[in-house]
């Protein structure tokens, strides 16, 4: 394996990538004899202009109670009247999940007193939904291991009505409510509890957004409160069928708490389970501070939400094929709208670019630097995937982060990515300069990288006579060391050949300079 | 006279609209001691009246109605004017929009002089239980020297005999009594079990029913969503044809509305009845109902047989569990509609800091009445999920079956039902009181609540006076979307 020395940046670039993927609080021991299993419901706000049976507006950050409409507020004698855009994203997401369609989905209320919903119900769809039995198949990227492939079976999609807010005021002894959220257009994804980790739950949370961003049917901001995931957690036997007693989390507001809030919760059951305590079904919340989850002080009796048919809203019915009535959402026409999935593009990217697992996932989950891809590969007559990845994931991304430059202002144009491609796929350059050249880019970013090789002599040296003098050199210089590889030990033939790139200032070409190191050592070993 | 009839005054200027307006307002304030206003809107009426006055001057009248007093039931949202519902819980709220089917009103020119008097959110079959008071018969009532009756907290105050006086029906009383008294040519009502035809056959007037779903509902605080309809009442059928013109039709606001093209009715005025087959369903001779009123209904039926129509006996065989079905189906709609009632966003806040949930019950009791507080209970009762599939769903079901037995008449070649529309004549406010609301709805109702789960059109038509001197009604019911017929 050939053990390139890289420098410090190129390091760093390499464990920002690692890092992308959520990292676990704590190093949970889940003993052999116990497992997780986890279920996610996933709320997720659909980005039109205006809420789901009201014409006002969902901007975020709008001053209070600006975007309430009179049925947002139920003011009485108001009717809901559904919006067509609402319906068209949901069926997108729906069908982009492998969902059933349900050609005719019924609307329901579900009853209960909060301050923040006024009319005293929400309107959801609870018992005829819009979409079931789906599946999203993503990758798990765990901290220590190869990616693998996991699926969950998605149960339900509904759509229904989001909450005002409500504010607090402990001391004023008040709530404050906000309505400007009250009838945002969401979409509700049930999953079978088929997850095992928080690891999983959070990978399962980053391809769903992946997606809803591809259908652009929701913004996914999690700060913003666009993507609410509450996760359904217990434990179980290994062995075993039976499903413990479970807790739901809620608060989690961002995809690192999926992992943490849900690892810590297992853990947690496991160890009530181990000192023979009962776990007690509850709802808790994700404390982030601490990255635990804490028993809601507000204990919910079971609620019985007096489900009841919507009267004022006819079944929501869809067209099979196309149709010319625009009143009308036609499945057929929605599923030509599906664009090119994140599991359909990694797996062009390794096919076609030959790119492994981990490059194209890393790839699909950023978009800036997977259309730079595309870009340096179209200019490029039989590009080396692996090689371009590593110009931009190793080599470009590890000067930006370095410097704090962000995507926007990336000073390094395409036309010095091929270059360097170029330099590097031919091997006229090390690594070693990649980095420097792109230092003397940042600050130059009008001068051209192969100048730049050019001026500095930074070409890797690749004259085999050359190579094979030093190479001697360095045999005549380090016996001891050279003993020590004819015993076996395989990491003094790693520091010869350390010493023979010292001597050539990091520019030999390091493929020569092993293959003529092993001759020469051959050589001794026959002397 | 006929709406037509005054507009032509109108028009010829032998009257003019702020004068009409103004003789409405003298005749609501004379009759004050019906109690069927609880708003009457001066200043807006006599604006509107202006206006009117203007264009017809300047020859743009838009509709027959231009410039003629209406009045609206209590439970229409009208912009700027008090939409209380006969209740505490809105005493003070003024809504900031008009209703779809006010406002097709205020477009076409009428002239809104007040809001009715109504059972508080349409919940009785009397007009007696409203927090602003009960409303009186025009038929028969002493005027003059009798006080109007006030309510402390939630109780029907007992009146003796001396001032007793005929009820005026329900819920849409006040608009009936409105009506009748001459106040307004004609008035808006709602229809959920009878609301607007009970009224109608007890002061002796026109009140029609349409069908769910051809007038919008958008403005009309609910009480049973699912049949709720916007009533007209009238003094006769031509002005509840000519309103009903302007007022149908689909609302994008309101998605129940069906979304046809509405055609316009035209009278014929050399209808035939040699063409009509009208049934006689045995099951509405049910033993509670006068003895005056069936001989009126089979006078009328024997009168139509010689002016050629068909006579059918028929039969409705579920009618005798659609009070039960309508009851469950109307309770768990009021505990659901009544929910948005918390005091938060309008109407009565109680001053209770304690809790949240200690002020939206504080506010609800303080604001809602005994009859609705009561629904809203068993309404939740039967929506609980292990009540459900008993109680809610059963009703739905039985609900399909009532449907079914009007469908089923009407194809086998029925094109019109005759039937009584209430048990007898107005009765003494004193009778009427012994039975609680919920005992008299179940009675009262009999007759015309199939109509509400069927959603099918049905009139109620004075047809004579009783003994003593007071109107009777009968019923005419037809498939639905044929109100024409």
């Amino acid at each position: 394996m050939q053990r390139s020395v890289k420098s410090r940046a190129v390091r760093q670039a390499i464990n920002f990538c690692r890092s992308q993927h959520s990292k676990v609080a704590k190093e949970s021991e889940t003993p052999a004899e116990w497992k997780g299993v986890v279920g996610l419901e996933i709320h997720a706000q659909i980005s039109t202009n205006s809420k789901l049976f009201s014409r006002s507006s969902t901007e975020f950050s709008s001053p209070v109670n600006e975007n309430v409409a009179l049925f947002d507020a139920a003011t009485p004698g108001t009717l809901p009247v559904i919006n067509k855009a609402c319906v068209e994203s949901a069926l997108l997401t729906a069908l982009a999940l492998q969902c059933k369609i349900n050609p005719a989905s019924t609307f329901d209320r579900k009853h209960y007193f909060y301050a923040d919903m006024p009319a005293g119900y929400q309107i959801t769809q609870q018992r005829n939904a819009l979409a079931n039995n789906g599946v999203l198949r993503f990758y798990v990227t765990p901290p220590d291991g190869k990616p693998y492939l996991k699926s969950s079976k998605l149960k339900q999609l509904q759509l229904e009505q989001d909450s005002g807010k409500s504010l607090h005021d402990i001391e004023g002894r008040k709530i404050l409510v906000d309505l400007n959220r009250a009838g945002i257009a969401l979409m509700e994804l049930v999953f079978e509890p088929d997850l095992s980790n928080g690891e999983e739950a959070a990978s399962l949370v980053k391809e769903l957004a992946l997606i809803f961003r591809k259908l652009k049917t929701c913004s996914c901001k999690m700060e913003e409160g666009a993507l609410r995931v509450d996760a359904n957690v217990s434990v179980q036997k290994t062995n075993s069928t039976t499903l413990g007693p479970r807790t739901e989390i809620k608060n989690i507001n961002s995809i690192r708490g999926v992992a943490n809030a849900i690892n810590f919760e297992i853990q947690r059951q496991i160890d009530a389970n181990k000192r023979n305590e009962r776990v007690v079904v509850e709802t808790r919340a994700y404390d982030a501070q601490n990255k635990s989850t804490v028993a809601m002080r507000d204990k919910e009796e079971k609620q019985d939400y007096r489900f009841m048919p919507e009267p004022n809203l006819p079944p929501l019915r869809l067209a099979e094929g196309e149709t010319g009535d625009k009143k009308i959402v036609s499945i057929d026409t929605i599923l030509k709208r599906i664009p090119e999935l994140p599991e359909k593009v990694r797996e062009k990217l390794m096919k076609e670019f030959d790119l492994v697992p981990i490059q194209a996932i890393n790839l699909v989950n950023d978009e800036f630097l997977l259309e730079l891809f595309y870009e340096l590969c179209n200019q490029i007559e039989k590009p080396n995937g692996r090689t371009v990845y590593g110009v931009i994931m190793i080599d470009l991304l590890a000067l930006l982060k370095q410097n704090g430059i962000s995507y926007d202002k990336n000073p390094i144009s395409t036309g010095n990515l091929l270059e360097l491609y170029h330099l590097k796929q031919e091997r006229l350059i090390s690594s070693h300069v990649v980095s420097k050249v792109m230092d003397a880019l940042n600050q130059d970013p009008s001068n051209s990288a192969q100048k730049i090789v050019e001026e500095n002599s930074w070409f890797l040296i690749n004259d085999r006579e050359v190579i094979l003098k030093v190479c001697t050199e360095v045999v005549a210089e380090n016996q001891k060391k050279v003993r020590a590889v004819l015993k076996g030990k395989k990491n003094s033939f790693g520091s010869l050949i350390s010493a023979v790139d010292k001597k050539f200032n990091n520019q030999v070409d390091m493929q020569i300079a092993r293959s003529i190191m092993e001759e020469l050592i051959e050589k001794e070993r026959n002397k | 006279m006929t709406i037509k009839q005054l507009s032509k005054e109108l028009q010829d200027m032998t009257i003019a609209p702020t004068k009409l307006c103004e003789a409405s307002l003298k005749r609501i304030k004379n009759s004050k001691y019906l109690n069927n206003f609880i708003t009457i809107s001066k200043e807006l009426a006599y604006e509107q009246a202006q206006a009117s006055e203007k264009l017809i001057k300047a020859g743009e009248t838009r509709s027959p109605l231009e410039g003629l007093p209406v009045a609206v039931k209590d439970n229409f949202c009208t912009k700027n004017i008090r939409t209380s519902c006969a209740s505490k819980m809105l005493e003070n709220f003024i809504p900031t929009y008009n209703a779809t089917v006010v406002q097709k009103l205020v477009d076409h020119g009428a002239v809104i002089v007040g809001k009715t008097n109504m059972d508080e959110f349409a919940m009785g079959s009397g007009a007696v239980d409203s927090a602003f008071g009960p409303t009186k018969n025009v038929w028969k009532t002493p005027s003059g020297h009798l006080k109007v009756n006030t309510f402390q907290g939630n109780q029907t105050k007992a009146v003796d005999a001396e001032e007793d006086w005929f009820i005026a029906g329900g819920s849409s009383g006040g608009s009936a009594a409105a009506v009748a008294s001459g106040a307004c040519v004609a008035a808006l009502g709602s229809d959920t079990g009878g609301s607007t035809r009970i009224p109608a056959a007890y002061c002796g007037i026109v009140g029609l029913k349409p069908t769910y779903g051809l007038l919008s509902r958008h403005g009309l605080i609910p009480l049973v969503n699912s049949m709720d309809v916007p009533g007209i009442l009238t003094r006769n059928v031509d002005d509840t044809t000519l309103i009903f013109n302007l007022l149908a039709g689909w609302d994008p606001k309101d998605s129940t509305t069906v979304q046809e093209d509405f055609e316009p009715i035209d009278l014929e005025s050399d209808f035939n009845l040699r063409n009509i087959t009208i049934g006689i369903p045995q099951e509405y001779h049910s033993p509670g109902i006068d003895a005056q009123v069936l001989n009126s209904w089979s006078s009328v039926t024997t009168l139509l047989e010689k002016l050629g129509a068909t006579i059918v006996p028929v039969s409705l065989p579920h009618t005798k569990y659609s009070i039960a079905c309508y009851s469950i189906l109307n309770h768990c709609e009021v505990a659901s509609n009544m929910a948005r009632y918390d005091g938060i966003e309008y109407g009565l806040r109680s001053a209770e800091q304690q809790s949240t949930e200690e002020m939206f019950a504080k506010s609800r009791s303080q604001g809602l009445n005994q009859v609705v507080r009561g629904r809203v209970i068993s309404g939740n009762y039967f929506l609980l999920s292990r009540n459900y599939e008993n109680h809610f769903l059963q009703a739905l079901r039985l609900r399909r079956l009532i449907a079914n037995d009007f469908l089923n008449v009407w194809a086998n070649g029925v094109d019109l039902l005759l039937t009584p529309v209430t048990l007898g004549e107005a009765p003494r406010f004193s009778e009427f009181t012994l039975k609680d609301n919920r005992e008299q709805c179940a009675t009262q109702d009999y007759c015309t609540q199939p109509a509400n789960l069927a959603g099918c059109p049905a009139i109620s038509i004075p047809t004579q006076l009783s003994k003593n001197g007071m109107p009777l009604g009968l019923q005419l019911l037809a498939p639905n979307f044929d109100d024409a017929i």
